[in-house]
């Protein structure tokens, strides 16, 4: 959405006439304040124990003091925190935020039928998701006025579909949004080759990564070599992937392995060993039955919040086994499961289409016994840490980049409302949802309702 | 709609938690049984002492140890653990890797799924050993495993420890893509003949040669002290190859007609490597001293006839004609049901043919056990060799013949009747579970109809307004009303 440049006073009664935008920004040319400072509020460190009646100060985007004492500097916006609770922005560790979900992207991922490893189907690890990040997907928006200041946007299409992107969700250009553009390089073993084109089988697409590793391998042991006697040796033909993945993996990027059920979750841990990649593996739902071993790889999770269930459509009197109906009833038991034995994991929620299921996915977790504390550090610090990030995201502490959420209560209770959100120190107040229907059909000032609490807001605010 | 009931109860059972899945093994007395050695003989009212998974001792005149647990088989038979030299089961995925005409860096090995219920359902037949192989879409296809059916267990204690690992040759039809039309707009593959196929195989091993006559010459170059030395790249899919070469892997060869079967014969002696199966082999009986004076042995259906053109000149007598010539042969499945009732396949060569039933026994346990190389680890009752056991309730090349237990290493990993006894308790918990989803529907359905009933009260609510679109099944709704629904940010 356009930014204001308004004063804050001007900028709240505007965002209260439109009521079309759900969110403004107390940021634009000129009359942004790069300090702010929650006072009085409940301050969730994640990295350290609650503090009850704290600050939050904020300077140029990073967090520069949180405490009981903390001064806060005279420029600074302040808002009152009283009734708030203030916990480090949720990070979503799997997404296609900002990406464009069209059949070109699925076409990219089909190519040709290849003949063997050598034509590199389905094989595009140059794409990053930073340099494709379209920022008016509206979803962006939604993720964020639910507490989401950070996600891992990940490319689709193929079994190298590229390389995926942490981005905070804000900005005014795309490249504002980049926290690391080259983040992990994800792969899929979904066969593309449909018969008559390689590879067509689960068996022959890991023997695909196999050789393309192998190849990066190569690459990188061949490279110095030539570059030191380019008079001795034979030339090095130019490969993309291999040249791609060669630097990815010497800079030491996460490789995002496919893994959901037990046998696939424990077939990506023997992958992970021999590819000698550092692997986080993604699905992980059936991780309650393999939870020991995982532990003992020591290799991170992120499971995702799309539970399984009974296909909606399906044939009703299909049969249901028994494997699948425990499987459905004990995927939400995965987290707590991994949690029990020291498993790092995070969450994601591809395959959700709004914020409203992925927190409805959380509290199933948590009912079947994940603890709302290892929850939260799961979508905070946890998520940061496996994504190589956790000395600037997911937690409250100096240094950290500023993303912070204000709610009026406990994050994991549905009847909690956030109403404030930072990402990289830019100002979010988040109104009260306009249902979907009314949207564009009620007139300003129908909700009074909805004004009276912007207002609170606005009386929060002072210099 | 009987098999469809017994494959549910199969499932139930299977299913079963660790209870199903067998003890420790330590010291087990196999009592009073009918004991069919394979090797030397019957023992009647003989037992079997196994020892840390191994038969320890056989005979007629043992006695229990002390603390042994004792199984009691009065009346009943022993006979070794059948092997399935032809097996597709335990596979996640496609048993094809299809696209390309060599496919041999594809490696069941890497997609075994201990959690297949074909696994256990073979165990209920008494099969403890596997011969797991790639398809026959490829004149070579990909790597194959021989594995112990242990049922419970990951999938990195399924292989048959020091089994050599093995690949998938293809002659004939199938290679040719010939059983199925290649959709327009995509170039058929090569080969399209038989003599393309011959020269695939061909091309392949002269790549290979070509392959490890580079990397030994960047090995010697390097321990002569080289230095800068660029190693060539590995090939995924000319390793497995160069391994044949080298004797390291077998090749088993899916093959129907003579003429095929003598062509893969001689492309052998050429590249220097040996044929360890002809699989199907359906003609061998044609050139069953060929086959033998190659060292091959040859793996083949009981009566299996007709299905396709190059199949039609298959006889029931094929087994026991290739047997009397001296080669070693084998009965096989191609089938996870099938391999549920391997005596009775191997009991048909004493009706076509004549076998003996010791003879006829020999075709799915020692003679498969030296086709696959573990005859001095399974094959037969003897001492020193695996406690990979079955025992029937009849002798098992009768009809009435029903697996009892299946034993592998000594453990028990099929009880029929710890089976019958879990199925109530199986389909309780099922049908709880079911009962659960329904709820849990039903009251997701209830909270839907609130919501929508609160937003009726709304005052904006205007009549004749369109209603948000229903989600799809999949829980992904259509476009902006979702997006838009997501937007409810403040609430969730």
């Amino acid at each position: 959405m356009k930014l204001h440049p308004h004063r804050h006073m001007v900028l709240v009664a505007v965002c209260a006439v439109m009521l079309i935008g759900w969110v403004c920004a107390a940021r634009g040319e000129g009359g942004e304040p790069p300090y702010f400072a929650v006072k009085n509020a409940r301050i969730v460190l994640v990295s350290g124990p609650v503090i009850e009646n704290g600050t939050v100060v904020i300077a140029k985007g990073l967090i520069q003091s949180v405490g009981t004492d903390v001064a806060i500097p005279p420029e600074a916006w302040v808002i009152d925190g009283r009734g708030l609770t203030v916990y480090p922005g949720l990070i979503d560790a799997g997404t296609n935020l900002g990406l464009t979900q069209d059949d070109d992207a699925k076409k990219r991922g089909a190519g040709p039928a290849a003949s063997g490893p050598e034509d590199r189907p389905a094989t595009t690890p140059w794409r990053v998701a930073a340099d494709e990040l379209k920022t008016d997907d509206k979803r962006i928006e939604s993720w964020r006025n639910a507490g989401f200041t950070t996600a891992l946007t990940v490319p689709d299409g193929g079994i190298f579909p590229g390389q995926a992107t942490v981005i905070d969700l804000a900005g005014e250009r795309p490249g504002d949004y980049v926290v690391r553009h080259r983040a992990t390089v994800p792969l899929s073993f979904k066969p593309v080759g449909g018969f008559f084109g390689f590879p067509d089988s689960l068996m022959g697409t890991i023997a695909y990564v196999r050789q393309v590793l192998d190849d990066t391998a190569w690459y990188t042991q061949a490279e110095p070599i030539y570059q030191a006697n380019p008079t001795k040796t034979e030339r090095l033909p130019y490969d993309r992937t291999e040249y791609v993945l060669s630097r990815a993996l010497q800079n030491n990027e996460i490789v995002l392995l496919p893994a959901n059920n037990s046998i696939q979750i424990v077939r990506a841990l023997r992958l992970a060993d021999e590819w000698k990649i550092r692997a986080v593996l993604y699905g992980g739902q059936q991780g309650y039955d393999v939870a020991a071993a995982l532990a003992a790889s020591k290799i991170p999770v992120l499971v995702n919040l799309k539970w399984p269930e009974r296909a909606k459509d399906g044939d009703p009197e299909a049969e249901q086994t028994l494997r699948e109906l425990r499987f459905r009833a004990r995927a939400p038991g995965t987290p707590a499961a991994l949690a029990k034995v020291g498993v790092k994991f995070a969450f994601y929620s591809d395959g959700l289409a709004t914020p409203k299921d992925i927190f409805k996915s959380l509290k199933r977790a948590t009912d079947a016994g994940l603890a709302p504390d290892a929850a939260l550090r799961a979508l905070t610090l946890d998520a940061a840490d496996i994504l190589g990030l956790s000395d600037r995201l997911g937690s409250i502490a100096p240094g950290k980049i500023a993303n912070l959420v204000l709610t009026d209560g406990d994050i994991f209770n549905e009847k909690t409302k956030v109403k404030h959100v930072f990402v990289d120190g830019r100002w979010f107040v988040i109104h009260e949802e306009t249902s979907p229907e009314k949207t564009g059909e009620k007139k300003p000032g129908d909700d009074d309702g909805a004004r009276s609490r912007q207002s609170q807001h606005v009386e929060g605010v002072g210099r | 709609m009987n098999r469809k009931i017994l494959c549910t109860a199969a499932i139930l059972v299977a299913l079963a938690p660790l209870a199903a899945r067998a003890q420790n093994p330590g010291t087990i007395f196999i009592q009073n049984a009918t004991v069919l050695t394979v090797t030397h003989g019957n023992i009647e009212h003989g037992s079997i002492l196994i020892r840390d998974g191994k038969i320890a001792a056989v005979g007629s005149g043992l006695k229990a140890p002390e603390g042994a647990s004792v199984i009691d088989a009065t009346g009943q038979f022993v006979m070794p653990g059948i092997i399935d030299c032809h097996s597709h089961i335990a596979v996640d995925g496609s048993v094809n890797e299809a696209g390309p005409a060599v496919s041999s860096m594809a490696n069941i090995a890497d997609v075994l799924n201990p959690d297949d219920i074909d696994i256990y359902r073979d165990l209920a037949g008494g099969v403890t050993a596997a011969n797991i192989l790639h398809g026959s879409a490829n004149p070579i296809g990909g790597q194959t495993v021989v594995i112990k059916l242990r049922w419970g267990k990951p999938a990195s204690e399924l292989p048959f420890e020091g089994a050599l690992p093995g690949i998938k040759f293809a002659l004939g039809e199938n290679p040719k893509h010939s059983n199925f039309p290649t959709p327009p707009g995509v170039t058929p593959r090569y080969p399209g003949t038989r003599l393309g196929v011959e020269e695939v195989i061909r091309q392949a091993f002269i790549e290979a040669r070509e392959y490890k006559k580079q990397w030994d010459g960047y090995q010697q170059r390097k321990s002569a002290g080289e230095q800068n030395l660029i190693p060539p790249r590995r090939d995924v899919r000319l390793d497995p190859l160069v391994e044949v070469l080298e004797g390291k892997r077998y090749v088993h060869a899916h093959c129907y007609r003579a003429d095929e079967i003598l062509m893969l014969i001689r492309v052998a002696d050429e590249f220097g490597f040996k044929v360890r199966t002809f699989q199907h082999v359906l003609e061998g009986y044609k050139i069953a001293d060929e086959i033998a004076a190659s060292g091959a042995g040859g793996s083949t259906f009981s009566d299996w006839w007709a299905y396709k053109m190059e199949a039609y000149d298959a006889i029931p007598y094929n087994a026991a004609l290739m047997a009397e010539r001296g080669v070693i042969v084998s009965v096989n499945s191609d089938d996870a049901q099938e391999a549920r009732q391997l005596n009775q396949e191997a009991a048909k060569s004493m009706k076509f043919g004549g076998l003996s039933a010791n003879d006829a026994l020999k075709l799915i346990t020692l003679n498969p056990a030296i086709q696959l190389g573990i005859d001095s680890r399974a094959g037969s009752i003897d001492v020193g060799k695996d406690a990979d056991l079955a025992i029937y309730n009849h002798d098992p090349l009768s009809v009435y013949a029903v697996v009892q237990k299946t034993l592998i290493d000594g453990q028990v990993y099929f009880d029929r009747q710890r089976d019958i006894a879990q199925r109530v308790t199986l389909a309780a918990e099922k049908q709880s579970l079911l009962d659960k989803e329904k709820k849990a529907a039903e009251e997701a359905k209830t909270d839907e109809k609130k919501t929508e009933e609160n937003s009726e009260r709304k005052p904006e609510k205007k009549p004749g307004q369109k209603k948000k679109p229903p989600q799809d099944s999949d829980g992904k709704a259509n476009g902006n009303t979702t997006i838009a629904s997501g937007v409810a940010g403040g609430t969730r």
